[in-house]
């Protein structure tokens, strides 16, 4: 999906700067991100200079063996740590800079998380679950009610609003998850080995869940250690010891 | 299932202008983050009742404490009172060393001179100003006789104002008239035990008694004392009966006059007596105490022997004040610990709470809960949980002492201050203790709580 819409409630395309060659607006840049662990005396860098664009309507899989440094990269796109070194533009806007409250909320307005173990809150049913996100964004009740309940029937769940999460299969709380995800409609939904947790076949519905996702514009980034996984995204990144070994595009 | 995934359902963009949200909607996220904390509350059923129960017994124990000492030092404060707060009394005590001289020697016994004087008397009021009544009394023990019915019991013989110096009514028929006084009359008033023992059935009012071989003519019944005889056990001669009838001082003097004799194991003794009691009438509650100090030294200067005593209502009113007022700041810091107590158990609960939920708090913090909404959030749920344990603490704490009250008939005041204080100390806790855990739970790493099992 390319878009030269200025758009201003992202700041996405609204300075040339922005729009690379293919004509494909920048939601996410890394730029030589470098991330250092201390241990008492030790410092472990475990990502040594990583420098990659994401497009709007994108749908890219970061793949690599376990230990490579792809979780740690996951929570530097996912505003949860930030890089020891280098920058991270999100919609336009400077990362690095950030106070916890300016990051708190770039999370909650501009990321949606789907994770391997679904991290949805026990006590709360399918619908207060979706409507998390947008409450701590401000939105008034009947708003979130709205959402919700229309994100709840997309993913299929209008029957179970008021389940609660232990009530529900796995790939049923992984519906919830990505429902919840899409709530403050992101730039980009991040998603952890989001089928790790799941058999076969609703791994193979979430799969579809995304394809389906994607074709509508939204850009999604998906972990995984899976090859398989991995090749079914139009691109797909390979990292190794912290650094991106490969980055490929299927022709299409 | 599939098919309606595939649907494409156009999702209309909706990003709030967030200026304006970010203020409008601070009630809608309180009560939301309230909501979230009553669940939380109620998911931990057992867990949260036995956190409340410390608040509970903190605020109860606060309440009933201060209302019993409360009680209990009005009680006190009202026996006093009701000697009268301008009042001074003076008694005539048996000196030691007479008793003693008394005994030796063989012959008929002496008669023991001891005690005030009408003179000690006429001193007092004549020597200090703001005196504005002496109510001098002879106590005498006599065998009281109704028909077949008899009685020891002291005979009082007093003045006209001897009611209201000491605030005792009348129940029925009057007390003995200047003139009845002038005429030696033979006039008697009973207390109300005196009137029960000698007429179970009559009426004693008109009717009359038998003291030795005189008949009295009863012409009005007292109230009952209560706790008013405080005190008045030592006047007179010993082991006095609470029970007592007044006849006018000067009857006293006529009948009985000064000199008393009584059977004693050892045989017969006998003292004289001019006065066995007086009370003083100050004009003005300050100066009380002043006065009573200068009558010390008036009578210390007449008597050669101790062998009368000094009572001030006021000085014990104001000993009882301040032994009351130990009694509640002591009272008040027992059950201070236990409030204090049951703040640690809040304390000590969020804690837990704060590490069991240690991946809700990353999953809010990743979905976009900034520090301060997670601490809004722990803080609110300290807050509700000692809230609760206040209020059911202050109903329990207003009910206990009514049940101490109906079963062991002592006297218990609720002050309003009381509950109202117990009540925000109690919220106070819920903060004070809430708010160690709640920064806990908002400093932590998000990556790190969200991979906590």
């Amino acid at each position: 999906m390319t878009s030269l819409e200025p758009n201003p409630a992202t700041g996405i395309g609204n300075t040339p700067a922005d729009i690379d060659s293919v004509g494909q607006s920048v939601v996410a840049s890394l730029k030589d991100i470098r991330k250092t662990y201390y241990m008492g005396a030790l410092a472990v860098e475990v990502l040594h200079g990583i420098s990659l664009d994401f497009y709007e309507g994108e749908y890219v899989s970061i793949m690599g063996p376990s230990g490579c440094g792809k979780s740690t990269l996951m929570n530097i796109l996912g505003c949860l740590d930030k890089p020891t070194e280098g920058t991270y533009y999100l919609g336009g806007e400077d990362t690095s800079e950030m106070d916890d409250d300016e990051l708190s909320t770039i999370r909650g307005a501009r990321l949606g998380f789907i994770f391997q173990s679904y991290n949805l809150i026990q006590q709360l049913n399918v619908l207060e679950n979706i409507e998390m996100p947008l409450f701590y964004q401000g939105y008034s009740e009947q708003d979130c009610h709205e959402i919700a309940m229309g994100l709840v029937e997309r993913v299929g769940l209008d029957d179970r609003i008021d389940h609660k999460p232990f009530e529900l299969s796995g790939g049923q709380q992984q519906r919830v998850a990505i429902a919840r995800a899409l709530a403050v409609d992101p730039l980009i939904i991040l998603a952890d080995e989001p089928t790790g947790n799941l058999d076969t076949k609703s791994g193979a519905e979430i799969l579809d869940l995304f394809d389906e996702l994607n074709q509508q514009g939204k850009t999604l980034i998906m972990i995984t250690h899976s090859d398989e996984l991995a090749e079914r995204s139009p691109r797909w990144v390979r990292m190794l010891d912290g650094k991106v070994e490969s980055d490929d595009r299927r022709n299409s | 299932m599939t098919d309606a995934i595939l649907e494409p359902t156009v999702q209309p963009r909706r990003r709030p202008d967030r200026s304006k949200v970010r203020v409008g909607n601070r009630l809608v996220r309180f009560k939301k983050i309230t909501q979230v904390g009553i669940k939380s509350i109620y998911s931990h059923g057992l867990r949260s009742l036995l956190t409340v129960l410390g608040i509970v017994i903190g605020v109860a124990a606060v309440i009933a404490m201060l209302a019993v000492s409360e009680g209990a030092s009005f009680e006190a404060q009202q026996q006093f009172r009701d000697l009268g707060a301008n009042n001074i009394l003076l008694k005539s005590v048996k000196p030691a060393e007479v008793e003693e001289s008394s005994n030796r020697g063989f012959g008929p016994p002496q008669a023991i001179v001891y005690g005030l004087t009408l003179a000690d008397v006429e001193t007092i009021r004549n020597s200090i100003p703001g005196i504005s009544n002496v109510i001098a009394s002879r106590i005498v023990k006599k065998n009281v006789w109704h028909l077949g019915r008899s009685m020891n019991t002291d005979v009082v013989g007093t003045a006209v104002d001897y009611p209201t110096s000491r605030n005792y009514n009348l129940r029925s028929g009057r007390f003995f008239s200047e003139t009845e006084m002038r005429d030696h009359a033979n006039v008697v008033v009973l207390s109300d035990e005196v009137a029960n023992a000698l007429f179970p059935i009559d009426n004693p009012l008109g009717l009359s008694i038998k003291i030795d071989s005189d008949y009295y003519n009863v012409i009005g019944i007292m109230e009952s004392e209560g706790f008013s005889n405080l005190g008045q056990n030592q006047a007179g001669s010993s082991n006095a009966a609470p029970s007592r009838i007044y006849i006018p001082f000067t009857s006293s003097k006529s009948r009985f006059g000064e000199t008393t004799t009584r059977q004693t194991a050892g045989g017969m003794e006998r003292e004289t007596v001019q006065l066995h009691e007086a009370i003083i009438q100050v004009d003005n509650q300050e100066s009380v105490i002043e006065v009573g100090e200068i009558i010390e030294q008036i009578l210390a200067r007449r008597h050669k022997d101790i062998d009368y005593a000094i009572e001030i209502p006021l000085a014990l009113l104001r000993q009882a004040e301040e032994s009351a007022l130990r009694d509640q700041i002591v009272a008040g810091a027992i059950a201070g610990i236990s409030l204090l107590v049951g703040g640690i158990g809040i304390m000590n609960i969020m804690l837990a709470s704060v590490t069991e939920r240690t991946r809700e708090i990353g999953i809010r913090r990743a979905l976009g809960a900034k520090k301060r909404d997670i601490i809004t959030q722990f803080l609110i749920e300290a807050v509700i949980l000692s809230a609760v344990g206040g209020v059911i603490g202050v109903v329990l704490g207003i009910a206990i002492p009514f049940v101490i009250s109906a079963f062991w008939g002592m006297t218990t005041i609720v002050t309003p201050v009381a509950p109202l204080l117990a009540f925000s100390i109690s919220a106070l806790i819920g903060v004070v203790f809430g708010i160690y855990p709640s920064m806990r739970a908002a400093d932590m790493d998000p990556v790190e709580a969200l991979r906590h099992e």
